[in-house]
């Protein structure tokens, strides 16, 4: 059985360092499953979060290598026995202890989403939606909320004073899931510029690159969220788009 | 109540448990007006809802006009083997479609049929296809809608706190006392009415699709409160976990793999599962393979497939056919929808399967077989409770979800756990609010009742050099694996009893290092309790009812007995000790009795 080195941060907010552990690794392991096995035997008091272990609930967020990842769904055939692995907490949130962050910024800007706002229903009271009208709205539902995209993204992760006023690429998708959702009829226009902040956001595609789900956060969420805006505000840009018989990408 | 020392909350309603149950309760009892709070263990959205994968069944008739609460209603009973407390399942199946609906206005954004409305999917014991769902990943759509919609409610959340007793005054409920697993600060809450919605027993097994937090806590604070646990003997294994590699052995292959098409097959490459059709569903399971395919697209004139038998059948029959050596190279047996349907179509019907299978056992599930083996999944048993209120045998007690009992019966079908945690979500909601808003005069609980779980929570911290509380928690799981599994006997059943209580007395030793900030080696100390306590209580149900009746097979006792068919078993807590009886089911009305009467 390989032995792994692990290099865990262990400290909080007053402080701390990396610790080196000797693991050892069965067949198919992911690093979680050394965190657990550190725990059991030589650290106790390790704290990590984690729940599904299935890359479904998003709760084991960490940078591993300076990566940020799912802890449970990285498999440790990725790396050299030879080499230490290092795991730190997610750099973006203040650290509580060990591996686990004051992710609570992103249940504040969850919270000043405005909700879904429905158009009437049919005469039978329920609705219809095409399933070609909801599949680029799925996609954003696939998010499983393990902020690995909010933690890489630069506009937060180097700018602690951005935080106030940007929601990062996890609630651009979710803000994307409700203006593009068919039943909606909610002008979140003004919302997604002032209070979320879409126009810090730079294009750099780092959210796209981290989301353990695929989504294209930046292709099919945060691009079509700016451009809808240039739309809205931008006069010419809006008659041009009419002149050409082109129609905004709205629902 | 001295507790001055202590940060206290005070609301109407106190809601345990932050998944589809405890989420539709707290939005229901914000709905009456009353003042909500809402505990979780984890990070609200990260409970255990989130890893349901199959859908919610509902009778919504979408795909099959000929669907109606009836069927469901009949089959839910017949899948829980009769045992089910009528009235739950007679409410659950009349209720689920208005509950799937509500969940779309709210936003949740399901798989369409061609025009329009909500599809629906095949799935074990199920008559029609029935499930709402939104690919495989059905509890995400749920929990986040839930989420969403709940935080704009005005329910305060209070995340990572972990509830370790309920407070009573006299009789009746009057709060809890817990810690914040943050800073291992304890806290208070006074409330009029508590609705447990904490899910769970599954972590006392081994081989579990469970997480870290379904260590009994409901089923546990309620039994301390003095409240009346029934049908603990009935655990349900799902036939389909992973079983390679060792790492993920236990993690939920859905159903749905099998409602789409995927068969189960031995290292013969045999459909074993027309071998063990049982005589109880003999004159609606299709016995070759022809009438099995051709069930999938005319209902009407075929029988449904052995594949798509209730979950303890399929459990059953993948354990033996493990046990005459016809398994797959890793102890279990294969599943196949490579062969089956188009590359494609898996990916769009199971992409988490598809992503599960490749990502973490190297397997590319549109061209290779899984392997799959029974996994602990869900217990049927849990607070008894009231059908229309869900309250429970203590005053301002309300219990709803897995936590619950009665409504499954000895075995739950699939698809009906998140219907269930809509529809009686909302009613414990409901009537806690209902409750609070009649409560008089006011919440008083005695100091000694505080101080005295304060106390015992503090001891592990004083004993360094104690037992090691992670080791403690595997042997647990290795005894109830081993000797309360899928097949059990009296004789093991024992020993498992015996190796119980010597563990409980290890517990007690238990010691922990660091400090009370976010400390999993405390936490799991903590938990020990709870977790042990259901053990116990599920061992002895078990050992209590001498028949094989759903997710409750005794080797020494084979048969299904219609004498046991009439009792549910019942744990209460009297003077310190479990204490057993036998009582009569609820008798179901003439009208719905009849609606067994047909044979199809």
């Amino acid at each position: 059985m390989p032995t792994f080195t692990l290099r865990v941060f262990r400290g909080d907010a007053s402080g701390g360092g990396f610790k080196a552990y000797r693991v050892e690794a069965e067949e198919g392991m992911v690093v979680l499953d050394l965190v657990h096995r550190l725990q059991a035997t030589q650290a106790h008091d390790l704290a990590c979060r984690w729940n599904c272990k299935a890359g479904k609930c998003g709760s084991c967020s960490a940078e591993v290598n300076g990566k940020p990842r799912l802890m449970c769904m990285t498999r440790m055939n990725l790396f050299d026995e030879a080499e230490p692995i290092t795991i730190s907490p997610i750099r973006t949130f203040p650290i509580i202890r060990d591996l686990v962050t004051d992710v609570s910024y992103n249940y504040r800007k969850a919270k000043t989403i405005p909700p879904l706002r429905l158009k009437p229903p049919e005469p039978d009271g329920t609705y219809r939606m095409m399933q070609e009208d909801i599949d680029r709205i799925q996609e954003f539902h696939k998010c499983i909320e393990c902020f690995l995209c909010q933690d890489v993204c630069h506009v937060i992760r180097d700018h602690e004073e951005h935080k106030k006023a940007f929601a990062g690429p996890r609630f651009f998708i979710k803000i994307a899931g409700l203006a593009m959702h068919p039943l909606d009829t909610l002008d979140r226009t003004e919302f997604v510029k002032s209070q979320a902040g879409i126009g810090l956001c730079n294009i750099t595609k780092c959210c796209t690159e981290v989301c353990p789900e695929h989504i294209h956060i930046t292709d099919n969420g945060i691009i079509p969220m700016k451009e809808r805006m240039a739309d809205n505000v931008d006069p010419i840009v809006w008659l041009l788009r009419k002149f050409r018989g082109q129609t905004p990408p709205a629902a | 109540m001295a507790t001055a020392d202590y940060e206290t909350h005070e609301h109407d309603v106190l809601v345990i448990g932050a998944g589809g149950a405890g989420l539709r309760a707290a939005i229901e009892a914000a709905a009456q007006g009353v003042s909500v709070g809402l505990v979780c263990k984890s990070l609200l959205g990260k409970a255990h809802t989130v890893m349901a994968e199959g859908g919610i069944a509902a009778a919504l008739g979408n795909v099959w006009p000929e669907d109606n609460w009836q069927v469901h209603f009949r089959d839910t009973m017949r899948g829980g083997k009769m045992l089910n407390n009528w009235r739950m399942a007679q409410l659950h199946a009349q209720e689920a479609p208005e509950r799937v609906l509500e969940l779309e206005r709210w936003g949740a954004l399901f798989d369409r049929t061609k025009d329009g409305r909500i599809l629906q999917r095949d799935f074990g014991g199920h008559r029609y296809a029935r499930l709402a769902h939104v690919g495989d990943r059905t509890g995400l759509e749920m929990i986040r809608t839930l989420q969403y919609h709940g935080i704009h409610q005005g329910i305060d959340v209070y995340m990572e706190c972990k509830v370790e007793r309920l407070l009573k005054d006299g009789d009746r409920v009057a709060g809890a006392f817990g810690y914040w697993r943050e800073s291992g600060k304890f806290v208070v809450f006074k409330a009029k009415a508590v609705v447990l919605a904490t899910g769970g027993i599954g972590k006392a097994w081994k081989i579990t699709s469970n997480s870290w937090e379904y260590t009994g806590d409901g089923h546990s604070l309620a039994l301390w409160a003095g409240a009346d646990l029934i049908d603990m003997e009935f655990v349900q294994f799902h036939p389909t976990g992973m079983v390679w590699p060792p790492s993920v052995r236990g993690l939920l292959v859905t159903e749905g793999v099998r409602g789409d098409g995927g068969t189960l097959k031995n290292n013969k490459g045999e459909r074993f599962m027309f071998n063990y059709i049982p005589e109880f569903f003999k004159g609606e399971t299709a016995d070759d393979e022809a009438e099995a395919d051709r069930w999938y697209e005319d209902k009407k004139n075929n029988r449904r497939t052995p594949d798509l038998l209730p979950r303890d059948e399929v459990a059953r029959a993948i354990n033996a056919e493990v046990k005459a050596g016809r398994g797959s190279p890793h102890g279990g047996v294969f599943l196949d929808i490579a062969t089956r349907r188009p590359a494609d179509y898996i990916k769009k019907r199971l992409p988490s399967m598809y992503h599960q299978f490749k990502e973490l056992a190297d397997v590319d599930i549109t061209k290779e077989p899984m392997e799959v083996g029974p996994t602990c999944h869900y217990a049927m048993g849990g607070v008894r409770v009231e059908a229309d209120s869900t309250q429970a045998t203590v005053p301002g007690l309300f219990a709803a979800g897995e936590v619950a009992g009665g409504m499954h019966g000895a075995n739950r079908l699939g698809g009906n756990s998140l219907s269930d945690l809509l529809v009686f979500g909302r009613r414990a909601g409901l009537h806690a609010a209902l409750y609070a808003k009649n409560f008089g005069g006011q919440l008083v609980a005695d100091a000694g009742q505080v101080e005295a779980i304060a106390r015992e929570a503090l001891a592990p911290f004083n004993r360094a050099q104690g037992e090691n509380p992670y080791a403690i928690q595997a042997e647990l799981q290795e005894t109830m694996q081993n000797l309360v599994g899928i097949i059990r006997t009296e004789a093991e059943l024992k020993e498992a009893l015996e190796i119980i209580e010597k563990l409980k007395t290890r517990a007690a030793r238990v010691g922990v290092d660091g400090n009370r900030q976010y400390n999993p080696g405390w936490h799991t100390a903590l938990d020990l309790t709870s977790l042990l306590t259901v053990a116990e209580c599920s061992a002895l149900a078990a050992l209590e009812r001498k028949e094989s009746r759903g997710g409750h097979t005794r080797d020494d006792h084979p048969y299904t007995d219609d004498q046991w068919g009439k009792v549910n078993v019942v744990l209460r807590l009297r003077d310190g000790a479990v204490r057993l009886s036998r009582e009569p089911l609820p008798e179901m009305p003439a009208e719905l009795k009849a609606l067994f009467q047909e044979r199809k």
